[in-house]
């Protein structure tokens, strides 16, 4: 199943006011596997997601998304392989219901009116949300819209899902929902989040961005244990792995 | 048990309270457009037909008629009753507009003075009729279009523009605006709200900064504009929009325009409420 990879080689990105975003990243995620791209703001991860789907076109450097490079001619093929989910849900969910949201990708795919209806059925159903369908997006909860942008890209059957930030802005439970979620996605994930706890749960490997560049790749464990490297990179090691203050567990006990 | 209308009325006072702002309560006209009544069951299409001759048959009445105009209230007031509308709310909306209308009109009684109706030594000036007959005019229109909105719903009108040949683009800009006011009205509301809390007595709260908060609104809507464009372009688009449809344009709907139409036109060509009078006269007499 070579079409689910996502190769990067020395992508380098220059904002058109001069701001160097991306200098020179490199890295290799194959099929099924969930990788976090984690790192302090401003250190590049919006700008590299936007190369995954080509709404960025890298100033150096080629991007290959399966076993196509990304060009303007394979785009919408590409399109089409990597789900994206967005940071903010109003951004993503403008349709008027929850329904027509839903349905927007697999009508741009051309697919028939049928088999649309049977895949937006599923992937609310997938997400919990399918009694929402008739809803406008802007009467939803913070949890319930986030559940139907996941919805809108699932319906387009994605090998490759990309989140931006999927836990923000949500209350405990629906935070532990969501996890939940994701962690029965078969797709290979591609998540950033500040949320490192989340990240633990369900990443086993951790891509850190520093000014631009990949400043570690590896397993998360391994990576959230080396206290100098997350100082370095303005992080910090996930609550569950930090000592208690109150029970006197150790550093680094799970 | 409780009806279909009453859990509507219940799920919008929540809203009212929530919301209290008058001009962001759209919302309430969404629910009422939920309800499944005898009007809410015709196609958008006829209606949206039928309100849009409405509209262009009361403006077209004579300026310093007032009589005329009395009969086009039985569209209103049938699609209310039978649309199971709550009158309050829609003429409350009405009255929150009016102000922008009564500056409309205001200064007619000043500027047309001559005398047209008299009552022996009483004059009655055209100013003051044309203003009356712009009031009527103006409620009877506005009025028309809330009900449009309460018994069809915002989208579903879009749809049934487009579908009668308004250009793609312009009902998917309707859709984006209605879609998107709320998420701007919260911003707004959020912004007036950190400028409030950080401004003291009248410093903070000149027109300079107004200035830059609609500067600043401005820049974010097109940020955002962005991110929905890119959010559209992830999920193939390429200029296509697909809508469920609306239900078929059959003999009820024809029998709903047809009906109201003629209705118009009578209203037009004959003075019924002179013609009532009349025929009163003669049996009294």
């Amino acid at each position: 199943m070579s079409h689910h990879i996502v190769e990067l080689n020395d992508v380098r990105h220059t904002y058109p006011d001069g701001t160097q975003a991306l200098r020179g990243i490199s890295f290799r995620i194959t099929h099924g596997e969930s990788v976090a791209i984690v790192g302090a703001n401003g250190a590049g991860k919006s700008t590299l997601l936007l190369h995954l789907n080509g709404y960025l076109a890298p100033s150096g450097g080629t991007v290959r998304i399966g076993d196509m490079p990304l060009t303007r001619q394979t785009l919408p093929e590409v399109r089409k392989t990597v789900g994206m989910v967005f940071q903010d849900p109003d951004d993503q969910l403008f349709m008027p219901t929850v329904y027509e949201d839903v349905a927007f990708g697999p009508f741009n795919l051309g697919l028939p009116r049928e088999e649309v209806d049977v895949r937006v059925m599923q992937s609310l159903r997938t997400v919990g949300v399918d009694h929402l369908k008739n809803k406008p997006p802007f009467r939803l909860s913070g949890g319930e819209k986030r559940r139907v942008a996941i919805a809108s890209v699932l319906s387009m059957s994605p090998d490759i899902l990309v989140m931006d930030e999927p836990t923000t802005g949500l209350d405990p439970f629906a935070r532990r929902q969501l996890i939940g979620l994701m962690k029965e996605f078969r797709h290979t994930k591609i998540i950033t989040s500040h949320d490192l706890d989340m990240v633990l749960d369900i990443c086993e490997r951790t891509i850190v961005l520093h000014e631009g560049t990949v400043r570690a790749d590896g397993p998360t464990l391994a990576i959230f244990s080396n206290n100098a490297l997350l100082k370095e990179c303005r992080l910090e090691k996930p609550l569950s792995m930090q000592g208690c203050p109150r029970c006197g567990r150790p550093e680094g006990g799970i | 048990m409780y009806s279909t209308q009453e859990i509507y009325e219940h799920q919008a006072g929540n809203y009212m309270i929530k919301n209290g702002s008058a001009f962001f309560d759209f919302n309430y006209l969404d629910i009422l457009a939920r309800g499944d009544t005898i009007i809410h069951r015709v196609d958008p299409r006829a209606k949206v037909l039928t309100t849009v001759l409405f509209i262009i048959a009361v403006i077209s009445v004579g300026k310093y008629e007032i009589s005329a105009l009395l009969p086009f209230f039985l569209f209103p007031a049938l699609n209310i009753s039978l649309g199971g509308l709550p009158l309050s709310y829609i003429s409350r909306k009405i009255l929150l507009l009016s102000p922008f209308i009564l500056f409309v009109g205001i200064f007619n009684p000043f500027f047309d003075t001559e005398p047209i109706i008299r009552f022996g030594a009483f004059g009655i000036s055209g100013g003051w009729l044309s203003f009356v007959s712009i009031l009527i005019r103006f409620a009877l229109t506005v009025g028309a279009a809330f009900i449009l909105i309460a018994t069809t719903g915002f989208n579903e009108i879009c749809t049934a523009c487009e579908k009668m040949g308004l250009p793609k683009a312009f009902a998917v800009q309707l859709l984006f605006l209605y879609r998107y006011i709320f998420v701007l009205g919260d911003e707004v509301i959020r912004v007036s709200r950190a400028r409030e809390l950080r401004s003291f007595g009248k410093r903070g709260k000149g027109l300079k900064v107004f200035g830059s908060i609609v500067g600043n609104l401005l820049l974010r809507t097109w940020d955002r504009a962005q991110r929905i464009h890119t959010a559209m372009l992830c999920r193939g688009f390429r200029g296509e929009f697909h809508f469920r449809r609306p239900p078929g344009f059959g003999s009820a709907e024809a029998v709903y325009t047809v009906a109201w139409t003629a209705y118009f036109l009578l209203c037009r060509m004959v003075d019924i409420p002179g013609s009532v009078g009349d025929i009163f006269s003669r049996v009294l007499r």
